[in-house]
């Protein structure tokens, strides 16, 4: 297989040693300073003193109260448990609303597969603030839905929508849904359509024919989507902090104040690390299950 | 049924299998999630847009159909100032991220295998996995750490970093779609490498070159969250310019800006398909 097209070894380095270096510069390198900036001592104005401190790793378990005490304090767990449970919701709804559409296009012919995909796919290349923003205006209690329920005489006071969990949970589910149905659709389109018309010869009702046959053909499919949803989803910044109102609702939220309006770096970038740790989880737990071959039928 | 019925038993026997065929896998109830699937999709999107063309201040009680909002934003010397600066950081950043990205698909896919290649992957692929919010503080504390503060050119570092797997990977695809015999035939014509890759690797790879940079494109005209952290005062790009109007109030103005915006993600995405779709058809 050595053919002559093939790169010599310092052709392989020249080619994609820029690259390397650059992500290796400018990501991982920096990557690397977010655990040691965690254990630094916050400067009041922004950045870190090198002074060796847990104090970020304390903070996000208690807090001091007026007589210098530690006393156990559940506003962050709180945050993150919010946060994971958003984020499993929107993976819920995703795959609840995205499966059919998947299986629907799977089965459609070819030509037609390519524009269906193009129209899943096209809202993700769009402006992610701009389509958020397009629930505030359906959302709002001065908007679309509010103003046609009063216009119909169904309420008379606006209903609350806007900024609250429900919001945060449509936005996710909006931004994250393609992420959802990509990789269902490629699980189901190689599934032999032969298998689906032998459980149709063999009397299998349609809801048998799917919890059988396409159920469990399209779960690596599944498992890929709920990972693409769960893990943006859970460091998202834009859906809580325009539907959720701005305040500390999601760990993404609040780690962006730490290195804002809060400036406390090393509680911000203790809060990255514990949503990297939750990230890195659910990758491992992924990927033992597709080694111990637990997604095979 | 009862069509069928009235049928000659060969004629039904036909329409049956005719029926049938379509029918088989069909789910009742899932034709009707996907069209209110694609409802969800993009009727806000076109409310949004519906919208911008509103006559009064509000932006959801709709008055007369108006232009007024898009003057405004023509005339707004922000909106430019911030239009401009997202069209630096996109061209310079997609740009490079698409020559690095090239680059470093030759060398995954001619390169044949190799020691650390898996690492490499990975290491290019980086930033898809990683939370955006977590790369864009990890910049913060390098770019203050190592006291860097070139405006727009933070900006500029950090969009090529994230771009590269969004140009890397139709790069990657259209490559490994590609035959290595039109390189083979140009070796053994004697072509050098850098010949071989200038007048043969790089026409055939340009359909998937472009769409990754158009991918790059876009991916950098809508980051928001990284652009926040990382800029500074006078690098304000369109996104972080929406983001400070929606917090002021709601207003058709930024339903116009927000459809321009729209405007060219769609054209790119649908030139990027195009491309894709011709070339397919190519060798």
């Amino acid at each position: 297989m050595t053919g002559p097209a093939r790169l010599s070894r310092s052709g392989i380095a020249l080619a994609l040693g820029p690259a390397l270096v650059v992500v290796g510069l400018f990501l991982v390198v920096p990557l690397l300073l977010v655990p040691i900036a965690s254990f630094m001592e916050a400067n009041p104005w922004g950045g870190v003193r090198p002074t060796f401190s847990v104090e970020a790793y304390v903070q996000v378990l208690f807090e001091e109260d007026f007589t210098g005490e530690l006393i156990f304090n559940d506003a962050y767990p709180r945050i993150v448990l919010r946060s994971l449970a958003l984020a499993a919701l929107t993976t819920a709804l995703c795959l609840l609303a995205g499966f059919p559409v998947a299986y629907v296009i799977a089965l459609q012919p070819k030509s037609r597969q390519g524009i269906l995909l193009l129209l899943v796919t096209v809202p993700f290349w769009t402006n992610l603030l701009i389509r958020t923003y397009s629930w505030i205006m359906i959302l709002r209690d001065e908007g679309l839905i509010n103003n046609g329920l009063e216009a119909a005489g169904v309420i008379e006071e606006p209903l609350r929508l806007l900024y609250t969990n429900g919001a945060i949970a449509i936005g996710l589910v909006y931004t994250f849904l393609p992420f959802m149905v990509l990789p269902i659709y490629a699980a189901i389109e190689r599934i032999d359509r032969g298998l689906i018309e032998a459980a149709h010869d063999l009397y299998a009702n349609r809801r048998a024919m799917l919890r059988h046959v396409v159920l469990p053909l399209a779960r690596p499919g599944i498992a890929a989507g709920a990972i693409l949803v769960f893990v943006p989803a859970l460091g998202s910044f834009i859906a809580p902090a325009l539907l959720g109102g701005g305040k500390h609702l999601m760990i993404g939220n609040l780690i962006q104040a730490q290195f804002g309006a809060s400036r406390n770096w090393p509680f911000g970038s203790a809060m990255s690390l514990i949503l990297l740790a939750a990230v890195l989880a659910v990758l491992l737990w992924q990927a033992q299950r597709r080694r111990s071959g637990a997604w095979q039928p | 049924m009862s069509e069928t019925v009235r049928m000659s038993p060969a004629q039904g026997a036909a329409a049956n299998r005719g029926a049938r065929r379509f029918a088989v896998g069909r789910i009742p109830g899932f034709g009707a999630a996907t069209w209110a699937f694609f409802l969800f999709l993009y009727a806000p999107i076109a409310l949004l847009v519906v919208f911008s063309f509103n006559g009064s201040n509000s932006a959801t009680i709709w008055s007369h159909f108006s232009l007024d909002w898009y003057v405004k934003v023509a005339a707004n010397s922000d909106i430019q100032r911030a239009a401009l600066n997202s069209l630096i950081v996109a061209g310079v950043a997609s740009t490079l991220a698409t020559a690095l990205a090239t680059f470093a698909a030759l060398a995954m896919v001619r390169g044949g295998p190799f020691r650390g290649q898996q690492l490499a992957l990975s290491t290019l692929l980086l930033p898809l996995i990683v939370p955006e919010i977590v790369i864009a503080i990890a910049m913060v504390i390098f770019f203050t750490g190592i006291g860097l503060s070139l405006g727009l050119g933070n900006l500029i570092i950090a969009h090529t970093v994230f771009c590269i797997p969004f140009a890397y990977l139709p790069i990657r695809a259209r490559l490994d779609s590609l035959s290595p015999v039109y390189e083979e035939a140009a070796q053994d014509l004697y072509a050098d490498n850098w010949r071989t890759f200038w007048h043969v690797t790089f026409p055939l790879l340009a359909p998937g070159i472009l769409a990754g940079l158009m991918l790059a494109f876009i991916t950098s005209v809508d980051d928001f969250i990284i652009s926040l952290m990382v800029g500074s005062a006078g690098t304000t790009t369109l996104p972080i310019y929406i983001y400070s109007l929606i917090r002021i109030g709601i207003t058709p103005q930024i339903n116009a800006i927000s459809t321009l915006v729209l405007l060219i993600s769609f054209i790119f995405v649908s030139l990027a398909w195009l491309i894709a779709r011709r070339s397919e058809a190519s060798p």
